[in-house]
């Protein structure tokens, strides 16, 4: 062991309640910051997953100005093709097309209206989380059958059970009257209340027949592998649009502007909050090495006198603090880990966070997880912050006088 | 009485030994106090204007309706008494801001396009009353009374139909039969949100119109009363079963609403927590400082001990030491908390994530709302917490054997 580290080692401990106290309040910030931004980061990535998964998926092909407007005439233009090709040139399975339009659905007793989604059943459950959720019956067969499923909710209020007939009442593509019955096949529930009260799915092919959409379709659904690997099928899948198609491209960013930005701003008050917890540490960690440095004036005159460079001895303060922050740093890390892996198999839960959590398509108990980035990021920030406040005692030195300091008591 | 003023200048005197030590001390209690304050002030402004909004969104405080409506919002759930009834009713018992209104599912066409909306059928003066939502009109004019032909429609919805004030749009919805109701109406007004899912969520039409359309002669969906408080609504809530029919649900928002009902909960449940873990953070330091001061003068203290002072005297000498600190750091950290809460009066804009914050149900500005409860609740907690966590150093202090602190280098 080097001198200095051994000298810095041993100074730490002429006080160990003092410096036991600064460490605490170390562990205490980096434990909370490990629990908390562990929790939150698990959670955005859930949001995302489970709003995505719905309807949304990664990318969609929309004709320009669909995404803003959602008309019913602003189409992709032979749908079903272009899905084709982009499966077989990506060799990728999880792609489909979707129209929606606004429709009122009348049962024997009641209406309602609804938004209808034309879907592709071959490939809708590769895409989306509706088709895994019909509980009851069955998601429709082909492509032209005249079959539809419901939300849970929606089945109760509109009173039908499987096998029943709907009515559907509505306007096509070119705003004329749009008119079909169809029978309930399934009924699908996703524990949202508002999504299985307002949503209802038939066949693309059943679709296209009842509002005269001939071949159109309003989005081509695209999932890839992974969030990471969104960008690099984008690329791929812009290339292979048609050239003269009036269509765009858009990812899941562009599609839920909403989701970022929820993230963006919790994360905002998040950070505040955090940076407040590290500058409460670093003046801890202040107060505690000018103490330290002021009760050896004494000493340090000595040195000084003996022919130490007051940069020696700022290198002496720092190195202190590394030590201190060091301890603080892994006892943090290790604390936080075990709250957290602790809420891993418990689940985290508050009053009132079931409510909350449906709003962002989240579940009422959630189930955080470390990771190495969770464990560290809340840490070295807080021991940054530990060394920067180290710096004015440390440098405070270079006004030290040794004769003076000397004869201080 | 002497003897106090002699401890607590002794308390004065001793704080300024070491200023640099008080002074960062002070710095850091006062950074944790403006935090706690300034945080919760912006927390508060949003919660609170979320729930204001959410309220004057049609709820009112207390609701009322027909048992199975919540579920099944059809118009064959009405409420049991004739708007004409209830309307007496109300005003007799000195219930001046409630409306009754029609409030179904609808369809509506424009001649391009159709949309799924909320109609609600009221009278256009009791309807000011409660609820914000369709009463600010940025073209054409309001509805003029509950036998008004014409509707009302949101902005964006106005866009999204392709249409305007002078045209017509239709809607459809049912009638108790579940015949297909509909009817032709022209768009008198738009009205403007301050959530954009508002303007595309409700279209306002004449009660009267409404209820001939849908063939409920004078039946109305629910009942909205406004009272003075939404924190205390129980009164209200009260006085209104008492005037309902028992077969009839009334409900207060908190249930109505569960988000907002949860977020008004959590919301306190946030300020609790937030003052305990700033004061967690600063207590370390705290304690550490207090733990300095007294073994710096572990000689002196055994000295005044040998001298015949009492140990309480001690005890209460470090304690008033460690409430000077507290009350100077809380008053500095009060005082900022609440100037840099004046320049943001105005409000903060965060329309760069205005979305987001739609998906919390909040507006795009903030206004930052210093609570007195609130400011009250952390003072508290800081001065309490910070003599209890004094009282170990205090205790120490005032134990010491006086030969042995005496003799102590």
């Amino acid at each position: 062991m080097n001198i200095t580290l051994r000298l810095a080692w041993r100074n730490l401990w002429r006080h160990p309640r003092r410096t036991w106290l600064t460490i605490g309040a170390m562990v205490f910030s980096n434990a909370l910051l490990v629990f908390m931004i562990s929790l939150q980061l698990g959670m955005y990535e859930l949001m995302i997953e489970n709003t995505l998964q719905a309807f949304t998926g990664h990318l969609q092909i929309q004709a320009p100005g669909y995404k803003d407007d959602q008309k019913m005439r602003q189409v992709v233009p032979d749908a079903e093709p272009l899905a084709e090709k982009l499966r077989r040139n990506l060799g990728l399975e999880t792609i489909t097309v979707r129209s929606a339009t606004f429709a009122l659905l009348s049962s024997e007793d009641r209406s309602y209206g609804v938004q209808v989604f034309g879907v592709d059943p071959r490939y809708e459950s590769k895409v989306s989380s509706i088709p895994g959720l019909v509980k009851e019956g069955r998601f429709p067969a082909g492509r032209d059958a005249q079959e539809i499923v419901v939300g849970k909710v929606l089945a109760r209020n509109l009173q039908v059970s499987l096998g029943d007939e709907l009515t559907l009442l509505g306007s096509g593509r070119d705003g004329s009257f749009a008119a079909a019955i169809a029978t309930v096949v399934g009924i699908f529930d996703s524990g949202v209340t508002d999504l299985d009260r307002s949503i209802a799915e038939i066949p693309i092919g059943f679709f296209d027949d009842v509002f005269f959409m001939e071949g159109a379709a309003h989005a081509v659904v695209i999932v890839t592998p992974g969030l990471s690997t969104i960008d690099e099928y984008r690329l791929a899948v812009d290339a292979l649009l048609p050239a003269a198609g009036d269509v765009v491209l858009h990812d899941w960013d562009a599609l839920q502007p909403g989701l970022k930005q929820a993230i963006q701003a919790d994360l905002g008050s998040a950070f505040f909050m955090y940076a407040v917890l590290v500058v409460l540490v670093a003046f801890s960690v202040m107060n505690t090495q000018l103490m330290s440095v002021l009760e050896r004036t004494h000493e340090f005159g000595i040195i000084m006198a003996l022919g130490l460079t007051p940069g020696r001895l700022g290198r002496l303060v720092i190195l202190e603090t590394s030590l201190m922050g060091l301890t603080g740093l892994f006892l943090g890390a290790v604390l936080g880990g075990l709250i957290t892996l602790w809420f891993t198999y418990n689940g985290f839960s508050y009053p009132g966070m079931d409510q909350m959590a449906a709003n962002f398509n989240l579940p009422s108990r959630f189930y955080p997880q470390a990771t190495l980035l969770t464990l560290f990021l809340g840490p070295a920030v807080v021991f940054a912050g530990s060394i920067i406040s180290a710096l004015y005692p440390a440098l405070r030195l270079h006004w030290l006088r040794p004769v003076e300091a000397m004869r201080a008591l | 009485m002497q003897y106090l003023h002699l401890i607590m200048t002794l308390a004065w005197r001793n704080l300024w030994r070491n200023h640099r030590r008080t002074i960062i001390m002070i710095a850091a209690i006062s950074v944790g106090a403006w935090a706690m304050i300034f945080m919760t002030s912006l927390m508060r402004g949003m919660v609170n204007e979320m729930i204001r909004d959410g309220i004057r969104a049609l709820p009112g405080h207390v609701q009322v309706h027909h048992p199975a409506y919540r579920d099944d919002p059809s118009v064959s759930n009405l409420v049991s008494m004739t708007s004409t009834e209830i309307d007496a009713l109300l005003s007799g018992a000195g219930i001046d801001r409630f409306t009754a209104r029609v409030r179904v599912p609808a369809i509506v066409s424009s001649e391009r396009e159709s949309r799924g909306v909320t109609l609600i059928g009221a009278d256009p003066a009791q309807e000011v009353s409660v609820s914000a939502v369709g009463t600010k009109i940025v073209a054409g004019r309001n509805l003029e009374g509950p036998a008004d032909g014409g509707i009302v429609i949101g902005r964006e919805l106005a866009e999204k139909l392709e249409t305007e004030v002078g045209k017509r749009i239709v809607l459809m919805s049912q009638d108790p039969e579940n015949e297909v109701a509909d009817r032709g109406y022209r768009v008198v007004g738009l009205f403007e949100a301050t959530l954009p899912t508002q303007e595309e969520a409700f279209v306002f039409a004449g009660r009267k119109t409404v209820q001939d359309m849908l063939q409920i002669d004078d039946r109305v969906s629910e009942v909205a009363i406004a009272g003075d408080n939404y924190r205390a609504v129980d009164g209200l809530l009260a006085a209104v079963r008492d005037l309902m029919n028992d077969e009839d649900e009334v409900l207060p928002w908190t249930e109505l609403d569960a988000y907002l009902g949860a977020m008004l909960g959590v919301m306190d449940g946030f300020v609790l927590v937030w003052v305990i873990v700033i004061f967690l953070a600063l207590s370390f330091g705290l304690v550490n400082t207090l733990v300095m001061a007294v073994f710096e003068r572990v000689r002196e203290i055994g000295l005044m001990l040998a001298l015949g002072m009492r140990p309480s005297s001690i005890l209460g000498q470090i304690v008033i030491e460690s409430v000077l600190l507290l009350v100077l750091g809380l008053a500095i950290g009060n005082a900022l908390a609440f100037a840099s809460v004046v320049p943001l009066r105005g409000g903060i804009d965060i329309s760069a994530v205005a979305e987001g914050m739609e998906m919390f149900g909040a507006a795009s500005v903030l206004y930052p709302e210093i609570e007195t409860g609130d400011v009250i609740l952390a003072n508290i907690v800081v001065l309490t917490l910070g003599i209890l966590a004094s009282l170990s150093p205090a205790w120490r202090a005032s134990r010491y054997e006086p030969v042995e602190a005496i003799t102590k280098v």
